[in-house]
């Protein structure tokens, strides 16, 4: 099980990306910032980082609207 | 038609253009219609200090120009139009907007409205730091501002026509006596949907060079083009000597030139793989407001629909003309003023024309696309076209036909009572055909042309509708309406729209993502944190002449490492930069927060004046809070049936869809009223929300006209 914004939860998997958790939650806004227990996971790296079980992962999204 | 056979002076003011200092020119044009007055009043260093300018300047100058029992048409109301002391800077992505301040037609109290285009920048490099409209003229008139010759004049015009697209051509096509004129001319005008509903917009244009036409921007919140009408004004004209990268006069160039040069590269690097901007403009919106649940759809009765995608981002990337330098002010590299080319318009006055429709924007797509299920591109185009050229508000119009539809298919209208306009979700044809109603001042349309508020009135009063019901559904406040977001899930925006100065416009917060998506807002000291900062650092733009989106529409790269992501610090430091680097006036991040404070509460202090502005008025309609109807319970059942479970510990299986709806509205209601409680005290307002002598004090705005109206509610 991971924690999704100190709120949610979600079933872990192995080998479970970033990549695949953002499209399982429909979280397609492009303005984020995904952390993994704290620390801040590179954009470049969401395709092949690995979330690993239990982890507490935050994805924050930052303001839209006209 | 022959310009000047059809034009006769009958006013006239001369004046010497002087040069801007640290971006202002030290003085606002006032014009009386009623007796032809015209006067150069000065800025005072108070004024610069207290208000700075923008929407500062425009209810500074509001406040002394009408009584305590002003409404929108009478005389002494007033038009006030400005830019702001970094307005016209060209160095900046998003430096040329303009504020306008009247007392508003939909809500009898101060509406500020933010708008591109050239007009706010060009009447400071004609000479001046506002434009003050007063008055009532006899017949149509238009104001001519030249400041190439020093020379204001109000002229009778009965023969110019009213409709944006064709008086805009018009008057340019008349007034720049060689090519280059067009360039540092803008016109502000309406329509003549303006002159029979109090929805009406001020379109404001800017000549664009690739295309050698005018194109238009809209102030469109509030009903502004309604008083434009009712002054008898056609057409504000503006003719400024050539535009150059220091018509600021700015204290320190470089500061400004390097600011600048970060934010270029970042759009330059970055938008392609960020919102971009550049090719669809804010019609990105459309997709991700429907993955997230918040697009509104059926008069903001659900946030997504299947067919969506029919008018998402990439479909109008497609049909937006590409390649072209779509910004609104010069030197604004985001470019997202995009424009579909060469649309034929296919129904009312102007059929088989072919005519460029500037935008639309997402809150048009949404507001007349998906609120009232419409989902075919073609008719957004229609329906923008022509709110435009009629000076008709695509929001108010968006979200009161929704409202019409709803109504229609709960029964309260029929075909007999909307004069055979068969008014259903998804019915473009019907609605096109209300819009021209409007535009006519004729049958359903013209009921429909006076805004939510009044239509529920008029349907409790003539149709004997259920009025709980009318208010549930009926998405205004304040007597605005919503724009288009669904803010059912994020209590913090619920407060965003209500707890507003002007009305529920998004310009003031935008807090979803950071509240229901995020988390980031769980306690109600949180939530109204968000709703002191944000609002505030959103009003600094409309004091300065800056657009929004350049400050959170593009982001750098190295944002995400940052303590505050969601305020984006690197471009809060450019804005300090180019403040300081304009005015000379050493300021701080907190300064600006400061700034906005003393003119935000300065209007909360005009609405009161006005007769409005206390608790009371701060109420939301439950649609904007819940699920009003057991069918919009059903739609998301698993997600309210979790909430009761989790938040109230009721049972959902033992209970009716009547008494769940009952209970969450329960529920959320006095959730709101908490925040109210949390907002205001953060804000240093009493509990009826009215502000404080200590906060007034503290802001230094505790002039005496003020403190005696606060006093009678303390």
């Amino acid at each position: 099980m991971i924690r999704i914004n100190n709120r949610d939860e979600m079933e872990w998997e192995e080998g479970l990306t970033v990549s695949v958790l953002l499209e399982r939650m429909r979280f397609s806004f492009p303005h984020i910032i995904v952390t993994i227990d704290g620390k801040v996971v590179p954009r470049d790296e969401y395709e092949t980082h690995l979330i690993p079980d239990g982890a507490n992962v935050r994805v924050i999204h930052l303001i839209a609207g006209g | 038609m022959n310009a000047q056979g059809s034009r006769r002076v009958l006013a006239e003011f001369a004046y010497e253009v002087p040069p801007v200092e640290r971006g202002y020119t030290g003085q606002t044009l006032y014009v009386n219609l009623s007796d032809n007055t015209i006067a150069a009043r000065p800025v005072t260093d108070e004024m610069k200090e207290k208000f700075t300018g923008g929407r500062g300047f425009g209810l500074w100058l509001l406040w002394h120009g009408v009584r305590d029992n002003t409404k929108w048409n009478d005389p002494e109301n007033e038009i006030v139009i400005s830019s702001g002391p970094c307005g016209g800077t060209t160095q900046y992505p998003g430096s040329g907007k303009s504020l306008v301040v009247s007392i508003s037609p939909l809500t009898d109290i101060p509406i500020d409205s933010n708008v591109g285009g050239h007009f706010g920048p060009l009447l400071k490099f004609a000479g001046w730091d506002a434009l003050e409209l007063q008055g009532k003229a006899e017949r149509d008139v238009i104001v001519i501002v030249d400041g190439q010759n020093g020379r204001i004049t109000v002229e009778e015009a009965p023969d110019v026509p009213v409709d944006t697209h064709l008086i805009g051509h018009w008057l340019i096509e008349q007034m720049a006596e060689k090519e280059e004129d067009r360039y540092f001319m803008s016109v502000v005008s309406s329509g003549q949907g303006a002159e029979h509903t109090r929805i009406g917009c001020l379109n404001f244009s800017f000549y664009d060079r690739r295309r050698k036409a005018p194109r238009f921007k809209q102030a469109g919140r509030g009903g502004i083009g309604t008083v434009l009408r009712d002054k008898r004004v056609k057409a504000i004209v503006v003719k400024s000597p050539p535009v150059r990268g220091d018509s600021n006069h700015p204290a320190d160039p470089e500061r400004i030139a390097r600011a600048g040069m970060r934010l270029h590269k970042e759009i330059h690097d970055y938008d392609d793989q960020q919102n971009r901007m550049r090719r669809r403009g804010t019609s990105y919106l459309v997709g991700i407001m429907n993955d997230y649940d918040l697009l509104p759809v059926h008069n903001f009765r659900y946030g997504s629909h299947p067919d969506a995608v029919k008018i998402d981002g990439d479909v109008w990337q497609s049909r937006f003309s590409q390649g072209l330098p779509d910004g609104c002010w010069y030197g604004c590299t985001m470019a997202c003023s995009h424009a579909v080319d060469g649309y034929t318009v296919r129904t009312g006055p102007y059929k088989g024309q072919k005519v460029i429709v500037d935008g639309p924007e997402y809150e048009t797509i949404a507001g007349v696309g998906s609120n009232c299920g419409i989902f075919d591109p073609d008719d957004i185009l229609e329906i923008n076209f022509y709110c435009d050229t009629y000076g008709l508000d695509t929001i108010s119009f968006g979200t009161l036909t929704a409202f019409v539809m709803e109504c229609y298919e709960a029964g309260v209208l029929d075909k007999e009572k909307t004069g055979g306009l068969e008014l259903r979700f998804g019915n473009a044809g019907a609605a096109i055909e209300m819009l021209h109603q409007m535009a006519r001042g004729e049958g359903f349309g013209r009921i429909a042309g006076q805004g939510i508020r009044r239509m529920k009135e008029h349907f409790v009063r003539e149709f004997g509708a259920d009025p709980q019901f009318l208010q549930d559904i009926g998405m205004e406040a304040k007597g605005l309406e919503y724009s288009e977001y669904v803010s059912k899930e994020s209590l913090a925006q619920q407060g965003g729209y209500g707890l507003t100065n002007k009305g529920p416009q998004h310009d003031e917060a935008w807090l979803i993502f950071m509240d229901m998506v995020s988390n980031l807002l769980p306690t109600f000291e949180d939530k109204a944190e968000a709703l002191h900062y944000f609002p505030m650092f959103r009003t600094w733009f409309g004091l300065c002449g800056f657009c929004k989106l350049p400050w959170n529409d593009i982001v750098p790269p190295d944002n995400a490492y940052t303590d505050e992501p969601a305020k984006i610090p690197e471009h809060v430091r450019n804005y300090v930069e180019l403040f300081s680097g304009v005015t000379g006036r050493e300021i701080t991040a907190e300064d600006l927060i400061t700034m906005s404070e003393r003119v935000y509460n300065f209007q909360r202090v005009f609405n009161i004046r006005l007769g409005k502005g206390l608790r009371e008025h701060d109420a939301v309609p439950y649609r904007s809070q819940g699920p009003v109807t057991v069918e919009e319970y059903r739609s998301r059942a698993e997600r309210y049936d979790k909430q009761l479970r989790e938040l109230l510990g009721l049972d959902p299986e033992k209970m009716t869809t009547e008494e769940k709806v009952a209970a969450l509205r329960k529920h959320r209601e006095a959730q709101y009223q908490k925040l109210i409680d949390a907002v205001y005290e953060r804000r240093g307002w009493t509990r009826n929300g009215v502000p404080t002598l200590e906060t007034l004090k503290r802001l230094g705005i505790d002039y005496p006209e003020v403190v005696a109206v606060v006093q009678k509610h303390l």
